[in-house]
């Protein structure tokens, strides 16, 4: 913004506040003012910020996939595969889904197709949070392929949905994390979010899948504004057997990150993972912040993946959200965290959308383990069960 | 596309002018304009479905009155509408006539509830009531030391007899609290509960047996204001397990619209009864309906700055200001005074989204860096008194040593005295009521979105002298960043010509 908007906008507050606040200080003089704000910036952290103590989130006895391995250490827990996850989650997802599956197809499957059928079938996807200009596409295509087809068998409609559907979800997008660096380098993957998105937790399961490729890893715990975040982020590497670079609670996140980058080229690692403090991305100076992270970073190694974290429950500022993170730090994957609730994730849609930014993993329940790769055949054959 | 529900509602009937009544066709037109903003602000469907249905026979066949335009009807109506949903007038807490007060919090995960404990003890504080807080959050890692933390902040005694993280019974926890209050004359009891979601049966049964164990006064329902549709199902699985009496709004100080508090509100009928709006403590306050209509609407919200204002300003100075810019003898000294008033506010972004009509300048007020201010400030105070009382004795060489002094170009110093005469103009023709016939570029009447940002993308080559180093705001500066020789525009806004400014209704009631 150049200063002369500035100095234009700066003099219409003064005007409004002086003309608007003098005339109301008149009439509300005598009301209740609350003091001035003391300068003190508290923890808002609401969601969880794990300390010393073991996360109970996260299952103390070993997995059943490595319930059977005597040779590894009894301390490191083996992290099972990431392949399959999906199929395995697709049942809880299926229970949260399902309204939104079932309603379509009561709907297609009447026998004909009237105008309050269409809105039935817009207003389940907007219910969904897809938003209001991917329903208008997946309504007007559905629509037309229909009329064109002259489809009356709902089994074919049914078909033709699910077409739709996956088109809009894209399967042709890379939904691979992108964890190899070059030159030697370890690749950086950068994690970032608004507030109680679960970042941390993301980062620890992330940790979790890529010891499970047998890659190793090192974690930066870029997060020094969270009291005890770093801890969390600790307990969870410490589980795996992975290192935690930290540094001083309210630290510089950039030194951190530079650090445990620099940490991650000495030891030869192949992945660092980098885990930042969750942000309002209306907060400027925070979010400059996050490009300085990536900024100073970068002087060590590339970073390649910005992995977004969106909580299945956000509504239609989850595009904002995505759009500024995106300029910010070019955001190239999305993770869906808390879909095991009621939500039903539909944002993601829309963001995919309008930013091209591909899901890559999606967050299914409380388990360290409930993390998986995000397959858009699967994820639509969930919806629609 | 149009940001605002009045920009597309503008834009949909421009024929309409001279019509007397709105007829059932363009009420049908702008159904759809004001379901697809509503559902925009994540209202969910089925509210909305109703609310149209609510506006349309309202709207039907209702007298276009002289002073409005028909947007503008529609508008007044969808905004009555919406503050009467939203719940008329704001509810106070109910304070239980013997024995403490006992307040139950209770929501999802991450929707703030610890952080709102901390808030409404201060709050209550602030309101001669002597809170303590319960921590019977034993779930959550670390939930009992930052509440115990934010209690210290607040000044308010916390009672934490579990260290949490899954340790203790919560029950018996928010029992032992109430008795603990009753035994140290605690008038109000604060009970923060663990999250949880609405689909998990064994920890709303536990959220329930707090609430039967503590008989609470209030049982608030924490949510967060970016949630989308789902708010219906958790506010209903929340209403069902904990009968809540009254909503909270949270992470208002983000840009979402918020119509989470519609739906809330509409589907379980209770009231929302308090808004929180930033990592402050203080950043709280009680819930007003017809400033969460005018956010749905993205319509600004020009009461709450003003009683910002209230809070940073000298009533005594801002009436001699008044005064002042009445008689055109407003000076740089006054300005610099009232821009410091200002930025105790709170960041100059949250001030700008709260004006009427800013949606359209999101993106720039979103990337604006408050270090800006400064800037002007230094100019200013490079001056001598005499500079700053009567401007217009700055000469060249007075310039030139202002823009040494401030560490700044001479252009800077230009840009800063020549903005001044015509925002010192353009303040005291608001002053003296009335339109603004010297600003039209003002964005208090959106519908022009669009259109300013296409003026401003060819001048974009021009600028680059000063480019971020943050891609982002570089971004920003490149669409935003309004031409300063354009022309009559004193503001550095697009010229926009036939939409004449006007006073949010609040500010003219006021005036």
């Amino acid at each position: 913004m150049t200063t002369n908007e500035l100095i234009a906008l700066i003099s219409i507050i003064v005007a409004v506040v002086v003309l608007g606040g003098g005339a109301a200080l008149v009439i509300t003089r005598g009301r209740r003012q609350l003091p001035p704000a003391p300068p003190t910036r508290e923890i808002d952290q609401p969601d969880g910020a794990t300390p010393i103590s073991p996360d109970p989130e996260v299952p103390a006895e070993p997995e059943p996939a490595e319930a059977d391995h005597g040779t590894v250490v009894d301390t490191l827990e083996r992290p099972e595969a990431p392949q399959g996850r999906l199929v395995r989650l697709r049942a809880r997802l299926a229970k949260s889904q399902g309204s939104l599956g079932k309603g379509l197809l009561a709907v297609l499957g009447r026998s004909t197709l009237d105008d309050a059928a269409w809105e039935e079938i817009e207003d389940t996807l907007l219910a969904a949070d897809v938003g209001v200009g991917a329903t208008d596409e997946l309504v007007a295509n559905l629509r037309t392929k229909l009329r064109v087809e002259g489809v009356t068998d709902p089994e074919v409609a049914k078909a033709a949905l699910r077409a739709e559907l996956v088109r809009l979800v894209d399967p042709t997008l890379d939904r691979s994390l992108s964890s190899a660096g070059a030159d030697g380098r370890p690749g950086v993957v950068l994690v970032v979010g608004v507030n109680g998105t679960g970042k941390t937790t993301t980062v620890g399961r992330l940790a979790r899948v890529l010891v499970a490729d047998e890659k190793t890893v090192v974690l930066g715990a870029a997060d020094t504004f969270r009291a005890a975040a770093a801890d969390q982020l600790q307990t969870w590497g410490e589980r795996v057997g992975v290192p935690t670079v930290r540094g001083p609670e309210g630290g510089d996140p950039a030194s951190v990150g530079f650090e445990s980058v620099q940490r991650g080229i000495a030891d030869g690692a192949d992945v660092v993972l980098v885990d930042t403090a969750g942000r309002l991305h209306t907060k400027s100076g925070l979010m400059d912040e996050l490009g300085k992270v990536k900024r100073v970073i970068e002087k060590q190694a590339p970073v390649t993946e910005v992995l977004l974290v969106i909580d299945a429950t956000t509504g239609q500022n989850g595009l904002t959200q995505a759009r500024v993170f995106g300029e910010v730090v070019d955001v190239t994957g999305i993770v869906l965290t808390k879909l095991d609730g009621t939500a039903k994730g539909g944002i993601v849609i829309a963001v995919q959308r309008e930013l091209g930014v591909p899901v890559k993993f999606v967050g299914l329940g409380e388990g360290a383990d409930d993390l998986a790769p995000f397959d858009a055949d699967e994820f639509v054959d969930a919806l629609l069960s | 596309m149009f940001d605002t529900l009045q920009g597309r509602l503008q834009s949909a009937f421009k024929n309409l002018r001279g019509k007397g009544r709105l007829s059932e066709a363009d009420i049908d037109t702008v159904a759809r304009e004001i379901r697809v903003a509503l559902l925009d602000a994540d209202v969910a469907v089925s509210v909305v479905r109703e609310f149209i249905a609510r506006v349309k026979e309202r709207a039907l066949g209702a007298e276009v009155s002289q002073s409005l335009n028909p947007a503008q009807q529609v508008i007044k109506i969808v905004n009555d509408e919406l503050i009467e949903i939203l719940g008329g007038e704001t509810r106070r807490i109910r304070y239980a006539k013997n024995g403490p007060t006992v307040i139950m919090l209770a929501g999802l995960q991450g929707a703030g509830k610890t952080t709102l404990a901390g808030k409404l003890g201060l709050w209550l504080k602030e309101q001669g009531k002597s809170p303590m807080l319960v921590a019977a959050d034993l779930q959550r890692p670390n939930a009992v030391t930052q509440l115990q933390v934010v209690g210290e902040r607040a000044g308010v005694t916390v009672f934490a007899p579990e260290p949490g993280n899954g340790v203790g019974d919560p029950v018996q926890v928010a029992t032992a609290g109430l008795a603990e209050a009753r035994r140290t004359l605690h008038d109000v009891v604060v009970v923060d509960t663990a999250g949880r979601l609405g689909i998990d049966a064994d920890l709303m049964q536990q959220a329930a047996d707090i609430r039967a164990a503590v008989d609470p006064d209030e049982v608030l329902f924490v949510i967060d204001a970016m949630i989308g549709q789902d708010a219906v199902v958790t506010a209903e699985a929340f209403l069902e397990g904990v009968d809540f009496t009254g909503v909270v709004l949270t992470k208002l100080d983000g840009d979402a619209r918020g119509g989470a508090a519609l739906s809330v509100r509409s589907i379980t009928g209770r009231p929302i009864m308090f808004a929180s709006t930033g990592e402050k403590l203080t950043d709280f306050d009680a819930f007003h309906p017809d400033r969460m209509a005018g956010r749905i609407l993205d319509m600004g919200d020009v009461l709450t700055l003003i009683e910002q204002a209230e809070k940073a300003f000298d009533a005594e100075q801002a009436a001699k200001d008044a005064e002042k810019l009445m008689g055109g003898s407003f000076t740089l000294d006054d300005f610099l005074k009232q821009m410091e008033a200002i930025s105790k506010m709170g960041s100059m972004t949250k001030i700008m989204g709260l004006l009427p009509g800013m949606g359209q300048y999101k993106e720039q007020i979103e990337n604006f860096d408050d270090r800006e201010v400064d800037k002007i400030k230094a100019i200013i105070l490079s001056m001598t008194p005499a500079e700053r009382e009567n401007p217009k004795i700055i000469d060249g060489s007075r310039r030139a040593r202002i823009s040494k002094g401030s560490g700044t170009q001479v252009k800077d110093v230009n840009g800063l005295v020549d903005r001044f005469f015509d925002a010192r103009k353009m303040m005291q023709q608001m002053a003296k009521g009335g339109g603004m016939p010297g600003m039209p570029g003002m964005p208090g009447m959106p519908g022009a979105g669009k259109r300013a940002g296409a003026k401003q993308k060819p001048q974009q080559k021009k600028k680059g002298k000063r480019v971020s180093g943050n891609p982002a705001k570089r971004a920003a500066a490149a669409t935003g960043a309004a031409p300063a020789k354009d022309g009559a525009n004193a503001f550095g806004f697009p010229a926009q010509g036939d939409q004449p400014f006007e006073l949010p209704k609040e500010l003219k009631d006021l005036m």
